[in-house]
């Protein structure tokens, strides 16, 4: 089976799909003859033309607000907005306008969209380049949030994020693009084609939407994560010799609530982690509904690790990263608990 | 000479306000028939005048005269004046419903018919506008029916969008008049969006975009223009300046630039300002701008020089910061009575026909009102279910809204 970097499967999922569906339509800022600052679209416009792969102006209100009236017209858009740090000018579009059109017009207009975007930190970005916005979108009645962590599931959840017949926030973590990451930013990564989740089918295939999976199968706690921060729980695990079981979610809305329940009243112990800052973040919402869910089969308070709430700095990376020695902390705590 | 000075903080204000004497002398009114009419291949650069005159065609005698007039046959214009009396007597109705506490809320069109009205007469069938909350003559003039419009507006059993809308915030995709947000200026760049998506699907309908003057200071009003100029979407982008954006007058959006059709120059899209309250003018230039679109030559931006003459809407009170008897001062006077007197003038219609016109479209209305409360009002009669409030949030009901609407016991 071919080996693919996330990237290369991203670009293939836009591939398959527009080869398959000319409704397809991908474009955003430098998406066009470039392919995009991180090449996920470099090839799309010699195939499939102009009309389908194209540049846009640097306006994210425009980009997202403008794939709203496609989509209500009839296309498929598949939009690109450079980084999640980016988001905001388009936010009052996903918000008001694409999450609502469904509902607020009774099924009369519907909004068929994907905005994808590059997320989360490891990149020395700073500020503009290393955020993790998703839970001002798991807030928001009426969008799909997904958050891939590796080619075989991106291009998957990529197809089926374009054929689903509602809007859909696709968050790709950015330092996952090239290989897996566990936080350890002073070893070499090891490349998507030495790992086994870089095989990448060809063709068409889908990841339903709302389906977590478990990467590591354990019995003393369940660790809930997505993202790069799958791979940082693993390594966590590894290293303190703690049986954790960790779960990729996925699809952060809907959740896979069954699956999340399931572990932690098999481990009676759960640690949720993110990037994203703490407070307010989508681990509070994990917590609870572990809580709600599972509160007679804990045995240990339900512990989050997450971004500290600053903004994302520059310099300190390392020491805002919830590395693999903090999460591994949270374990070890959790179980003494 | 420039002034050294201390800096001083500019905010523009109206000429008058409450207690003051109306005064609209600053509006400079063009004779009609005086705009010439270019063809819509002409190159914009050679138009830019346009974007600071007013294109008019009824003149004060009720003639129609000059290059824009003459498309419109006596039926159609006959046709014209009953929809925009109906619009009227429609929000009359609809008025006096929120006061009687039927509807939480609603916006009324005074003054301002003739701009949905005649615009919806210059589309063809599988064109899509983007309104705003004040452009109910599109469906109107479209034949769509009062009774499912006064459904919406009370919110009750038979209402298409089930409970969930504030009134007037209509959607028929079959009418071709797409869902209305609430929120503004986001349709601007949806409409864009739209006319895009018909061009890449080598289609032939066309989009037209809706705004006020207030919400022209939007950034997506901006990068709609970018987009419509950048791809040459076929989209008509229209501006209604009815010179208040609730109690705000129109020079705080507008600031330096002189007009709103202006905005469009930078652009590059030609840019026609058009007397709002004229049916014929309005028809014209909107058939001009749609038949640009649909040759393929882009966008126009079309300024709708009109005056809102009742309340922003049912929680507004104009008397607290405008004169009250400004709208009778307006210069361009009533777009019923002008087009009323136009068919007059053309010896079609007389005010004893008016007259009965008037008394067979309220009873009509008042018809389309009993069969609407029949199926409920706001706070009484049949209404959408609880059930309905948890339907239509996606394609299909997710676990964590299943779980909700179990929780809410229906």
């Amino acid at each position: 089976m071919p080996r693919r970097t996330m990237i290369e499967a991203i670009r293939d999922a836009m591939d398959v799909s527009m080869g398959r569906d000319e409704r397809v339509i991908v474009y955003g800022e430098d998406v066009g003859f470039f392919g995009g600052v991180f090449r996920a679209t470099q090839g799309l416009q010699a195939k499939y033309g102009k009309s389908r792969c194209f540049d846009a102006p640097i306006s994210e209100s425009g980009i997202v607000g403008s794939a709203i009236g496609m989509a209500a017209y009839g296309l498929r858009p598949c939009v690109e907005v450079q980084f999640a740090d980016y988001v905001y000018p388009a936010y009052d579009q996903i918000v008001s306008e694409a999450a609502r059109l469904r509902y607020r017009s009774n099924g009369d207009f519907t909004c068929p969209i994907v905005v994808r975007m590059p997320t989360g930190g490891g990149i020395f970005g700073g500020q503009t380049h290393s955020q993790s916005p998703e839970a001002l979108f798991t807030h928001v009645s009426g969008l799909k949030v997904i958050v891939p962590s590796n080619p075989h599931d991106a291009k998957g959840l990529l197809i089926a994020a374009i054929e689903d017949p509602d809007p859909v926030i696709f968050l790709e973590p950015k330092r996952l693009y090239n290989g897996p990451f566990d936080g350890h930013h002073d070893k070499p990564v090891t490349p998507w084609s030495k790992h086994e989740l870089g095989e990448v089918p060809d063709g068409h295939y889908t990841i339903p939407l709302g389906k977590a999976a478990i990467r590591r199968q354990g019995s003393a706690v369940t660790v809930l994560a997505y993202g790069t921060m799958v791979y940082v729980a693993q390594a966590a695990a590894e290293e303190t010799g703690i049986d954790a079981e960790v779960i990729d979610l996925r699809t952060l809305l809907p959740l896979d609530l069954d699956t999340i329940v399931a572990s932690v009243k098999k481990t009676g112990r759960c640690v949720v982690v993110h990037e994203a800052t703490l407070t307010s973040g989508f681990g509070a919402e994990l917590v609870s509904l572990v809580q709600e869910n599972c509160f007679y089969h804990l045995e240990a308070p339900v512990a989050r690790v997450a971004g500290w709430d600053t903004p994302y700095p520059h310099a300190q990376e390392w020491d805002y990263f919830p590395g693999p020695a903090r999460v591994g902390r949270a374990l070890v705590e959790t179980l003494e608990a | 000479m420039a002034d050294a000075g201390m800096l001083r903080f500019h905010v523009p204000e109206p000429e008058v306000r409450p207690g003051g004497t109306p005064d609209f002398s600053n509006v400079t009114i063009p004779k009609a028939g005086s705009v010439p009419r270019p063809e819509i291949d002409v190159d914009p650069r050679t138009i830019r005048d346009m974007a600071f005159s007013i294109i008019r065609v009824l003149n004060r005698a009720g003639e129609a005269v000059g290059p824009w007039a003459g498309l419109l046959s006596d039926q159609e214009l006959l046709e014209g004046l009953r929809h925009m009396m109906t619009l009227r007597t429609f929000d009359a109705r609809m008025q006096m419903a929120q006061r009687q506490g039927k509807t939480s809320f609603y916006m009324q069109h005074l003054g301002e018919e003739a701009v949905s009205c005649a615009f919806r007469k210059a589309l063809q069938p599988g064109d899509m506008n983007f309104p705003t909350y004040r452009q109910a003559g599109l469906l109107i003039a479209d034949g769509y029916p009062m009774v499912t419009m006064m459904n919406q507006i009370y919110s009750n059993e038979a209402d298409p969008l089930k409970g969930r809308q504030l009134p007037v915030m209509y959607s028929s995709k079959e009418h071709g008049f797409f869902s209305i947000s609430g929120n503004l200026a986001t349709q601007y760049i949806q409409a864009v969006g739209w006319a895009m998506a018909s061009a890449i699907s080598n289609d032939s309908r066309i989009a037209a975009a809706w705004i006020g003057d207030g919400s022209t200071a939007e950034s997506d009003f901006h990068a709609a223009l970018v987009f419509a100029s950048t791809y040459k979407a076929p989209v008509v982008l229209n501006v209604v300046n009815n010179q208040w954006a609730i109690s705000t007058f129109q020079g705080i959006a507008r600031g330096g630039s002189g007009t709103f059709a202006a905005r469009g120059l930078g652009f590059g899209i030609p840019s026609l300002r058009v007397d709002g309250n004229d049916y014929l003018a309005v028809h014209a230039v909107a058939k001009w701008a749609a038949e640009r679109a649909r040759a393929n030559l882009g966008p126009t931006l079309v300024e709708y020089v009109t005056y809102r003459a009742g309340a922003h809407s049912t929680s507004d009170d104009p008397s607290a910061y405008r004169p009250k008897a400004e709208s009778d001062a307006w210069p361009l006077g009533d777009p019923v009575i002008r087009l009323k007197n136009h068919l007059i003038q053309k010896g079609v219609w007389s005010e004893d026909r008016h007259t009965q016109a008037e008394a067979e479209i309220l009873e009509t209305v008042i018809a389309a009102q009993k069969e609407a409360e029949g199926h409920g009002t706001l706070h009484a009669g049949g209404k959408p279910s609880t059930r309905d409030m948890f339907e239509g949030v996606y394609a299909e009901m997710p676990p964590h809204l299943r779980r909700q609407r179990q929780q809410a016991g229906v």
